[in-house]
Parts: C-alpha cells; structure tokens; sequence
C-alpha cells in the first residue's frame, strides 16, 4: 500500500458544530492505514485543542480527551498556527499537552503539537497529496 | 504546479477568503466556488486583494456568477471556468486545499 | 486520471452538494475515473431515499443514484455519520432492530476506512463542503 501525505485541516471551533468531533474520528480511523499523517489547526479550530472543556451543562459528549490518544495513534505532527493562537489571545499553556513516544529513542516522550507560523504551515500545506477538510 | 485552493464563502461572511490568501504561495492557484465567486466582483477590497497576489493565478467557476447574476461585475486578472474548467484544475495541480 | 470526493453537507441545505454532484459528472465527462464518492457529515443524507423535492427542483438523491448507475460509481455513506443522523440500509436496520431503511438504490453504508482508501488509491480527493 502507497504511503502518502495526508493532512486534516480543521478551523472550526468544538461543540457548535460537528465538524471537530467528526474530524477527529477519521484521524482515528485513518491511523490503522500507516499513511504520514499531519493535523493542522488554523484559525478557531485552535479552541479545539484548548484545556479545561466542560460540556456537562450544554449535554455534548466531551471528546477533548480523545487528542490526548493521538499519541498512541502514532500521530506525531500537530501543527498549530501561531497567529490564530495570537489573535485568539492563546498562547501554547492554554492548550493540552499532547505528546507521543518514539520507540526509536527509547520510548522518549516528545511534543506533538508544533507552533509554526502561517507561511511555515503553507510551506508544509504545499508538500501534501491529500488535504482532508471538515 | 502547487496547490490549487478553493474558497466557497462571500469575504463579507467569513475570513476564509483572507486565509486562503496567506496559504497560497507563488504559482498556485485560488478557484473561487459558490458563494466565494462574491470574492471576485469588482469596487470590493477582495478585488484588490487578488491584484495585489500577483504570484498566485485567480479563477471563479462561471456558473455560480451566473447563477448569482454577477458577470457583469468581474473584477480584473479573474479567469471564468466551468466545471470541465475545475475538472482540469485539479487534475493540473499536486493536490487540492478546499477552505471550508 | 482517478478522482475521490468528498461530500460534507446534505442536499439543499448548502450547495456544496449540488457543485460536488456538478464536478463528479464533469469529471466523467472529461474521461476521467471517479474511485469513489464518500459522504460524510450532514451528507449522508444525500442518500436517502425518501426526498419527494418540488416537481420542478433538482432531485438530488435521484442525480447521485442515477448518475452512480450509469457509471457504475461507489458512492458510500459513512456508516458512524449515518447512525448518528439516521440513515439506515436493510442490513443495517436489521442489525439495529428496525424495520424500516432508507437508503436509496445506488449507495451502501460503510466505515470511513472507505474515504482513507479513497485517497490512498486516488490521484485526487477533493472535498466539497460548508
């Protein structure tokens, strides 16, 4: 089988809509498929990746805690785009941890989540084959 | 040949437009659809904003003008495609970003 | 050249339905193969079979059947997007209790490995969406 570059973008916010939720349940899926995965989060898709979500109230299932699995995904690459942090008055501490281990290093656990700036992630957007939208 | 991008939203609704702006590099090419063919009317800052990309190619799916009742108001420097058009596009770029 | 798309949104609600069903039959048009069409999101609903849309509109779930039986195209609805909203074919419906489908002739429900194929064994995915 092909292994090629596959990017999901997402730039929507969580709970207001479907999309975020619905995204990630492809990344899963598509983990079983060994492809060179990328996750960009651009513009307020960013607020999907925040801490402390509490959806008790509003009835919505909680599916923050699902990013912390990427990891085990063997979803590595996590682009976050630095202006969208930025402008949203984020900054990386407001995000989760999202880290993953390198069996090549001893199991070493490392970042997943790259802050790039917008011309860095166009760069990246540019090298892939397939952009999966939401 | 790059990317070739499509944006479906008018940019008075959304930022989308602008986004897409600063992911199209030098030699990719920007196909407005649907309520995005908004983007490439004449009098709007969208306007000059693809006038001012001079590295990227601009396109606008003709049907969608049509049905919006916009030809006669085509800014500049814009080529009208149709579906066949959007057809070749695809096939004559590495790959597709659809800002949604 | 070997097409996938992607459909995100349901019939009428955004047009992205109309411009992916457009593009899917300029492509064949053109010569070109279509792998697969994947409906996910709110499109799964392109597949029902219970639209009765004015006489004088476009029947949207009709042109995605009928264009799939000329062409003999696989058009799939993502099978986690079409529990959520209900979307059912006779196999599934009976796995789930009900006696009633609605999956119109022409689509089959499946998981969304399906749209990961799709890109692998395509040269081109385009998703059309809101």
């Amino acid at each position: 089988m092909a292994v090629k570059k596959f990017m999901y973008v997402n730039r929507k916010a969580p709970y207001g809509t479907v999309y975020a939720l619905e995204s990630l349940e492809v990344v899963l899926i598509g983990a079983a498929f060994d492809q060179d995965v990328s996750l960009a989060f651009i513009g307020d898709g960013v607020y999907e990746l925040t801490k402390g979500q509490n959806t008790e109230a509003i009835g919505q299932k909680n599916f923050s805690p699902t990013y912390a699995a990427l990891g085990d995904y063997d979803v590595t690459k996590i682009y976050v785009e630095k202006e969208s942090l930025e402008e949203r008055g984020l900054t990386l501490d407001d995000l989760q941890h999202l880290v993953w281990e390198d069996e090549d290093e001893d199991w070493a656990e490392k970042d997943s989540i790259r802050l790039v700036s917008r011309a860095e992630l166009a760069d990246v957007m540019a090298e892939q084959e397939i952009i999966l939208s939401f | 040949m790059g990317l070739l991008h499509t944006v479906n939203k008018s940019p008075f609704e959304s930022k989308t437009f602008d986004t897409c702006l600063g992911y199209a590099k030098d030699g990719s090419t920007v196909l407005l659809i649907e309520d995005g063919v908004y983007a490439a009317t004449t009098g709007t800052s969208a306007a000059d904003k693809i006038k001012n990309a001079s590295g990227v190619t601009f396109a606008v799916l003709g049907p969608d003008l049509q049905a919006r009742g916009l030809e006669g108001k085509l800014a500049d420097g814009i080529k009208v495609v149709d579906y066949e058009g959007f057809v070749n596009l695809v096939a004559e770029h590495d790959s597709v970003q659809s800002w949604l | 050249m070997k097409f996938s798309i992607q459909v995100n949104e349901g019939p009428y609600q955004h047009q992205s339905a109309d411009t992916a069903y457009q593009f899917a039959k300029a492509a064949l048009a053109a010569g070109h193969e279509i792998f697969r069409v994947f409906f996910y999101h709110d499109g799964v609903n392109n597949a029902t079979k219970l639209a009765v849309p004015p006489q004088d509109d476009r029947d949207i779930p009709k042109l995605w059947s009928e264009l799939a039986k000329e062409n003999d195209l696989d058009l799939v609805v993502c099978i986690a997007a079409a529990q959520r909203r209900g979307m059912m074919d006779v196999d599934e419906a009976k796995r789930q209790g009900f006696e009633d489908n609605n999956l119109k002739e022409g689509f089959r429900i499946s998981g969304l490995g399906q749209l990961i194929e799709a890109g692998i064994e395509s040269d081109r995915l385009v998703v059309f969406g809101a």
